[in-house]
C-alpha cells in the first residue's frame, strides 16, 4: 500500500474480517484469485489487501466460521448527481492508463426493466385453470422452419416434407459462450446438462474441444466473424450450427478473447498461436448484405446436406425487425435476438452499457413484424439477454419467442457472482479462467446437476404459470400477448411492446 | 469396505476438510471453540498438499496390507476385523514412529496429547469418523474431491 498511486486507491470494496472469530485456516488466502488476502505468519494473522478485492465473495462463502464480510468501501465521494462513483473511478483509470476500460458480464446500468411491468394473467370463475401436478402438460418446442401447410396421404401420415427441427424438451438453452471466455470444465458441465435435459448448448465463437464431440447432439455450434475453429467436422458435430452476427453485451464489435486465456487447449481449437489476442472482426467481411448473409447460410445448409437448421443471432439494435424480416427471408431457419442485458466475457464498458436494446422490446417488435408480413411460421425466434427466472421467460415467450437462451444465470449456477471480471482470467470461481489451478473449481459432475436442477425447476413453474392460465401446452402461449398487461408503462411504451395496459 | 478416495483434479485447496476433521475430533465439535479454547488442538488427520496448481488432500488408505499394522510393536494399531478399518488407540501408543516410517502414504502424523504432565506424544490419523455416516471431510467438501466409496 506504501507504493501505491494515490489515483488507483479508490476501490470498490472491503475485506472486513472479524479477527476473533478467525481460525486462520487460509482457506480465504487461498481462495482468493486477486491476491487480496495473505497470511502474515510473525503475527499469526490473515490480513487483506482492499484495492485488490473484486467483490466475487468466494473468500466469505468459504470461510467456516463466517468471520468475512464483503462490504462496499466506505469511503465515498462527495454525493453528487450527475457524477456517479462510476463516472468519477472509470475517470482517473483513464486518466492513468489511457486505455478503454474492460468489463465483464451483462449491462447494469438502471435502464427500466420490462419484465418488471408486465404481469401475466390468470383463470378465474369463468375459464378453468389446469393443474400441472395432476394433469399433462406440454413444454415441448421444436425450433425451425415450419410449412405453411401440412398434407397427408390418406393414412394421414404427413407428406410435406418438413425442415430440419431442433427438439428441446423445455423452452430454454444455454446460449453461446466459447471455450476460451469459459474453461473446458464449465463447457463440459453445461454440455453435460443439455444431454440431460433434452436441450441444447451453444460452443460460441470459440470452436469444439475434440473430446466434447460426443455431446454433438445437444450441441449448436457457432460461426463467427473470426471463424475460430471452424472446420467440415465442427459444422457437422453439432445439431445446427449459428451465424454470431452481434452479440447483445457488445453489439456492432466481435467478440473479445484476451491474449492471457489462449492457453494451449484454445489454442488447439480456435486453430490460433498461444497467448494471442483472439479479436473477432466486427463485421463478417463476406457479409455486407443480406444477400450475403443468404450466401453464408446456403454455404453452410450445403456443406451440413441440408441436414441441420441454420441460426442466426443478432444484437437486439434499433431496427431489429426490419433486419429480422431479412435474415428469414435469407433463408434462416432460427433468430435469435440479444439484448442489451446480454453477457460477455469482454467488452468495453463505454459499449456494454451504452450501446443496443431491451430483449423484450426486440422480441415484441420482431415477432409483430414477421407476422405482419406473413412469415413468422418461416423461422423460429430465440430471446436471449438478462433472463434471471421462469417468469422473464414466461413473458418472452407471450411476447413471441419460441424458446429462449440462458448464459448469465447458467454461470450464476455454477457459482458466479456477477463480479465483472472475466476479461481478466482469474476468475476465482474457476468459470471465466483457464488456469490450472481455478479451472479446477468446476467440478463438471456438480455443475451440470446444478445446471439441470436450476432448469428443471423454472420448468416447474413454467409448467404452473402456463396450468394457471388454463394453458397446457407452451405452443399455445407463444405471442399470446392478450395474456400479458402492462404496468407503470407509458402508451408508447405499451405500443412498442404490443401489450395492453392492466385493467383494460 | 468405504473408505475416502481424494480426487486431485476436483481438489481446489481451501483446506475445510481439515477445518472438518479437526472440529470432528474436538471436543465441543465447534470450529470456534476447538480452535480457541481447546488445548491441545487437535491436529487434522488429513493434510492438503498444496503445490500449484496440483492439491490434494490425503488420509489413511486403510490398506489391506497395511505397514502400519505390521511395525506396530505393541498393538496400537489393529485392523478391526468387522468393519475392516485400521484402528489405532492412542492410550496405547508409546510414540516409537514405527508407523510413521512405515506408511507409504504419509498419512500418519505425531500429535502430542494431553497437556503438563499429562503430555506425551502419539500417533495420530483418519479414523474415518466413526461416529458419523460419511467423514466430516467428505461432508465438507465443496468440489466433491473428496469421496467416501467401497471400490472392492
Amino acid at each position: 500500500m506504501l507504493y501505491k498511486n494515490p489515483y488507483n486507491h479508490y476501490f470498490d470494496y472491503v475485506v472486513q474480517r472479524d479477527i476473533d472469530k478467525c481460525i486462520r485456516c487460509k482457506a480465504c488466502v487461498t481462495q482468493c484469485s486477486y491476491g487480496a488476502n495473505y497470511y502474515d505468519a510473525d503475527r499469526d494473522l490473515i490480513y487483506s489487501l482492499d484495492h485488490n478485492c473484486v467483490g466475487c465473495m468466494r473468500c466469505s462463502t468459504f470461510c467456516p466460521t463466517d468471520c468475512i464480510s464483503i462490504v462496499r468501501n466506505p469511503d465515498a465521494f462527495r454525493l453528487n448527481a450527475n457524477w456517479k462513483d462510476h463516472n468519477i473511478k472509470d475517470l482517473y483509470k483513464q486518466a492513468g492508463t489511457g486505455g478503454i476500460i474492460i468489463t465483464g458480464m451483462g449491462n447494469d446500468k438502471p435502464f427500466t426493466n420490462y419484465w418488471e411491468h408486465m404481469v401475466v394473467d390468470a383463470c378465474q370463475v369463468t375459464n378453468p385453470s389446469i393443474d400441472p401436478l395432476r394433469e399433462p402438460m406440454e413444454l415441448k418446442t421444436f425450433l425451425g422452419r415450419k410449412p405453411d401447410k401440412l398434407e397427408m396421404n390418406k393414412n394421414g401420415d404427413i407428406t410435406t416434407k418438413l425442415a430440419p427441427q431442433l427438439i428441446l424438451e423445455t423452452p430454454i438453452m444455454f446460449s453461446a459462450m466459447s471455450y476460451g471466455s469459459i474453461n473446458y470444465n464449465v463447457c463440459e458441465s453445461v454440455a453435460r446438462a443439455s444431454k440431460e435435459l433434452g436441450i441444447f448448448w451453444n460452443t460460441g465463437e470459440g470452436g469444439l474441444p475434440k473430446a466434447l464431440y460426443g455431446y454433438g447432439k445437444n450441441t449448436i455450434v457457432q460461426c463467427a466473424s473470426g471463424r475460430f475453429g471452424v472446420s467440415p467436422e465442427y459444422l457437422n458435430a453439432g445439431a445446427a450450427i449459428e451465424i454470431k452476427i452481434g452479440q447483445g453485451a457488445k453489439p456492432g464489435i466481435g467478440g473479445h478473447l484476451p491474449g492471457e486465456k489462449v492457453l494451449e487447449g484454445i489454442s488447439e481449437t480456435r486453430m490460433i498461436p498461444v497467448g494471442t489476442d483472439a479479436i473477432s472482426p466486427a463485421p463478417h467481411h463476406d457479409i455486407y448484405s443480406i444477400e450475403d448473409l443468404k450466401q453464408l447460410i446456403y454455404a453452410l445448409k450445403e456443406a451440413t446436406r441440408y441436414e441441420k437448421p441454420i441460426s442466426v443471432k443478432i444484437a437486439a439494435v434499433h431496427n431489429v425487425a426490419a433486419i429480422a424480416s431479412g435474415i428469414a427471408r435469407a433463408g434462416a431457419d432460427i433468430i435469435a435476438v440479444d439484448g442489451f442485458r446480454g453477457g460477455t466475457g469482454a467488452a468495453p464498458k463505454a459499449i456494454r452499457d451504452n450501446v443496443g436494446i431491451p430483449t423484450e422490446v426486440a422480441i415484441a417488435a420482431v415477432d409483430e413484424r414477421l407476422r405482419q408480413e406473413g412469415i413468422r411460421n418461416e423461422v423460429s425466434l430465440v430471446a436471449a439477454g438478462g433472463f434471471r427466472n421462469s417468469s422473464d421467460i414466461i413473458k418472452a415467450i407471450a411476447l413471441g419467442a419460441d424458446a429462449v437462451y440462458i448464459a448469465t444465470s447458467a454461470l450464476m449456477a455454477v457459482g458466479c457472482t456477477l463480479c465483472q471480471q472475466c476479461h481478466r482470467g482469474r476468475c476465482a470461481w474457476g468459470i471465466t479462467t483457464n488456469d490450472p489451478e481455478l479451472s479446477k473449481r468446476v467440478n463438471p459432475e456438480l455443475a451440470a446437476e446444478r445446471l439441470v436442477n436450476l432448469i428443471h425447476a423454472w420448468s416447474n413453474e413454467i409448467k404452473e404459470m402456463l396450468g394457471l392460465m388454463g394453458i397446457n401446452s407452451i405452443e399455445s402461449l407463444k405471442g399470446n400477448r392478450d395474456r400479458l398487461r402492462g404496468v407503470g408503462l407509458s402508451e408508447v411504451e405499451l405500443q412498442a411492446l404490443g401489450i395492453k395496459q392492466a385493467g383494460i | 469396505m468405504k473408505v475416502v478416495y481424494p480426487r486431485e483434479q476436483w481438489c481446489v485447496a481451501c483446506n475445510l476438510c481439515e477445518v472438518a476433521c479437526m472440529t470432528e475430533h474436538s471436543k465441543t465439535k465447534d470450529p470456534l471453540k476447538m480452535y480457541l479454547m481447546e488445548r491441545p488442538r487437535p491436529i487434522p488427520r488429513t493434510r492438503v498438499e498444496y503445490r500449484p496448481p496440483l492439491s490434494i488432500s490425503t488420509m489413511c488408505r486403510h490398506c489391506e496390507e497395511a505397514e502400519c499394522v505390521e511395525a506396530c510393536k505393541n498393538g496400537t494399531l489393529t485392523r478391526n476385523e468387522k468393519t475392516g478399518r485400521i484402528e489405532l488407540d492412542q492410550d496405547k501408543c508409546l510414540g516409537c514412529w514405527m508407523c510413521i516410517m512405515a506408511c507409504p502414504y504419509g498419512a500418519i502424523s505425531q500429535f502430542t496429547k494431553g497437556i503438563g504432565t499429562e503430555e506425551r506424544a502419539v500417533a495420530n490419523k483418519c479414523d474415518l469418523c466413526p461416529d458419523r455416516e460419511v467423514p466430516a471431510c467428505v461432508t465438507v467438501c465443496p468440489n466433491r474431491a473428496l469421496v467416501f466409496e467401497d471400490r472392492g
